[in-house]
């Protein structure tokens, strides 16, 4: 299978010396678009590739890029987003701490496409304190090398890259929050429209992209954007890094290419499921997405269409494997807790919403659910869903609908009544 | 206020931006490592340091969950207690530290050098469970390991 992303994981962590990178073809995609290429020709290449935003919306990369105005007062931003704080989710992790400078090349390709920022930003969440090290000495050896800076190769072009620690905050992975939190606020979402890709950082065009958005583009260059897109389906082009987490005898970060069946990438990256178990559910792309059962995986391939189709989203690419062992009760209460903890508290809905439902979820957790909680988490789940100011309302809604929806048996268990009678059959 | 290397740490922060202010994350991080959690000082300080009030300060402190504005141990021990962690069995490890240490999550044990924490997911959730120590990661951890790791801190 062809690796876009991954090529150099196996080195475990010595492309981060741009000696190695260098002998492994690094590079080379930026001299190229320095030499042959206009701002345009690099943006019309990303859109044939069918590249998408890995970041969880899907957005088509290079219709994005081509949002932003050639000319601008205020000076543009390439902005990479590095926050990864989706549960199920740790592939920028190792994309940035196997092989820093692909994102580096990939940063300044999209810098120069945008027809010049000078000063760009990789946003990265605080707990990849060590990775912080790794990017800045990328940064610090690519600048001596004149790979970044300014008169990249001996043009005029000037890329700087800043690397920029949050400090625990789902919410800063929103990319409007994430802008606020860079500017030094509190990370609390920008109304939309105006879009980032027109006013964005400090007021400038921006555009943020994840870090395996940016990853992928040294390859597309490269390569082209046809052969880019080849490797996946027609409208998800190229492949994906997922990680794999839960009951699997293998889990971590694989890449396969779009449209690879789930089953799979389960039984075969995966070793399969846990040995002298059997699967409950998977969810496809990080806690955010609704859950699949066992026949949904059967049918679902891994593209944003598939899983759409399905009912559910790709989102960051998260999957995590559910066995027969799993409380889908509980599965739903840690979910709510996390969007509760993570809510930024700006919205009525979410804010409100989460806590109420987790409220409804202690009690069950007591086995002293009333009857109608099962109805009134559902409920509220749907009073939150579309009516909140940013996505994380619908995040924290989606998933409870659907273990409610596909699971409800580890509900009912919950209600007192119920409960009861259960164990009074037993 | 801090050490030279810190003081210019956070004036090659300053540079990366067009406003001064945006060096407030980085720069309360460097306030934490030197004393352990945000305190009065470090507030009053970076807000003259980047042009903000102190009632700015306050509130981006506040709203992020790996500061803290008390003192907490020396070590903090954050257990992961998001959904792949949860299902492999990070309640035991979160558990055991209780037991081992007698101190329940976000507490601090009498010495001064163990705050237990439950915190979300870390994105290592392929290789989960996971306790991160500080800013040091310890990934698939186990009881013993977790007993090692402690031990090696006392
Ligand atoms: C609550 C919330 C959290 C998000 N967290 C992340 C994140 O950690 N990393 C990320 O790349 N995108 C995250 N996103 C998506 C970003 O808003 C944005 O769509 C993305 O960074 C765009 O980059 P892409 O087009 O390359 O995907 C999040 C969105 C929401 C609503
Ligand atoms: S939906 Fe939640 S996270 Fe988003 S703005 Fe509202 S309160 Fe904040
Ligand atoms: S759920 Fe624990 S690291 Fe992601």
């Amino acid at each position: 299978m062809t690796k876009v992303l991954t090529s150099r994981f196996d080195l475990k962590g010595e492309a981060c010396d741009i000696d190695v990178y260098l002998k492994t073809g690094g590079y080379e995609a930026l001299n190229k678009v320095l030499k042959e290429f206009t701002p345009d020709q690099v943006i019309d290449e990303v859109k044939k590739s069918a590249l998408r935003g890995r970041g969880g919306a899907g957005f088509p990369t290079g219709m994005k890029w081509g949002f932003v105005p050639k000319q601008s007062a205020r000076p543009k931003y390439v902005v990479c987003n590095a926050d990864e704080s989706e549960p199920g989710t740790g592939k920028d992790r190792d994309l940035m701490r196997w092989d820093p400078h692909l994102l580096l090349e990939g940063m300044a390709i999209a810098a120069y496409a945008l027809n010049g920022a000078p000063n760009n930003y990789i946003y990265i969440r605080g707990e990849y304190w060590y990775i912080i090290d790794i990017l800045e000495k990328a940064i610090a050896q690519a600048k001596e090398r004149g790979y970044l800076g300014k008169n990249i190769l001996g043009t005029d072009f000037e890329c700087n890259i800043f690397v920029h620690p949050g400090a625990g905050a789902y919410i800063c992975g929103e990319e409007t929050a994430l802008l606020e939190s860079l500017e030094g606020k509190r990370g609390h979402p920008r109304l939309k429209p105006p879009f980032p890709a027109v006013v964005g950082l400090y007021g400038g065009p921006t555009v943020v992209n994840n870090v395996e958005t940016l990853t992928a583009v040294p390859w597309i260059i490269n390569n082209g954007g046809e052969a880019y897109k080849a490797l996946g389906t027609e409208k998800s082009g190229g492949t994906k890094l997922f990680t794999v987490s839960g009951h699997v005898n293998k889990p971590g970060n694989y890449e396969v290419p779009m449209g690879y069946p789930m089953r799979d990438l389960i039984n075969n990256e995966c070793g399969g499921v846990r040995t002298g178990h059997t699967l409950k559910g998977v969810i496809p792309g990080g806690s955010s997405m609704p859950i699949f059962t066992p026949e949904e995986v059967e049918k679902a391939t891994m593209d944003y269409e598939s899983i759409a189709s399905l009912g559910s989203m790709l989102g960051s690419g998260g999957v995590i494997v559910l066995d027969e062992t799993v409380d889908m009760f509980e599965m739903c209460m840690n979910t709510i807790h996390f969007y509760k903890h993570e809510s930024c508290g700006w919205c009525t809905p979410c804010r409100e919403g989460t806590r109420w439902l987790y409220k409804v979820c202690e009690r069950m957790k007591k086995y002293e659910g009333k009857s109608g909680d099962i109805e009134l988490l559902d409920d509220l789940a749907g009073k939150i869903l579309g009516k909140s100011f940013c996505a994380l309302g619908d995040a924290a809604a989606m998933p409870t609908q659907a273990m409610i929806k596909k699971f409800r048996p580890d509900f009912e268990k919950r209600i007192k009544h119920n409960f009861v009678q259960l164990t009074a059959a037993d | 206020m801090y050490s030279p290397e810190n003081e210019d740490k956070i004036d090659e922060y300053i540079t990366h931006y067009p406003v001064k202010r945006s060096a407030i994350l980085p720069a309360l991080h460097i306030a934490q490592i030197e004393h352990g959690y945000v305190t009065d000082d470090d507030v009053k300080y970076l807000a003259q340091r980047l042009d903000m009030r102190v009632n700015e300060v306050e509130e981006v402190v506040t709203f992020y969950s790996m500061y803290s504005r008390k003192p907490i141990g020396k070590y903090k021990l954050q257990v992961c207690r998001t959904i792949s962690c949860n299902i492999a069995g990070c309640e035991k490890i979160s558990a055991h530290i209780t037991d081992k240490l007698g101190i329940k999550v976000n507490e601090t044990t009498p010495d001064g050098k163990f705050t237990l924490q439950e915190v979300e997911c870390l994105g290592y959730c392929d290789l989960a469970p996971v306790l991160q120590v500080n800013f040091d990661y310890h990934e698939q951890i186990t009881l013993a390991r977790t007993d090692e790791i402690i031990e090696t801190l006392k």
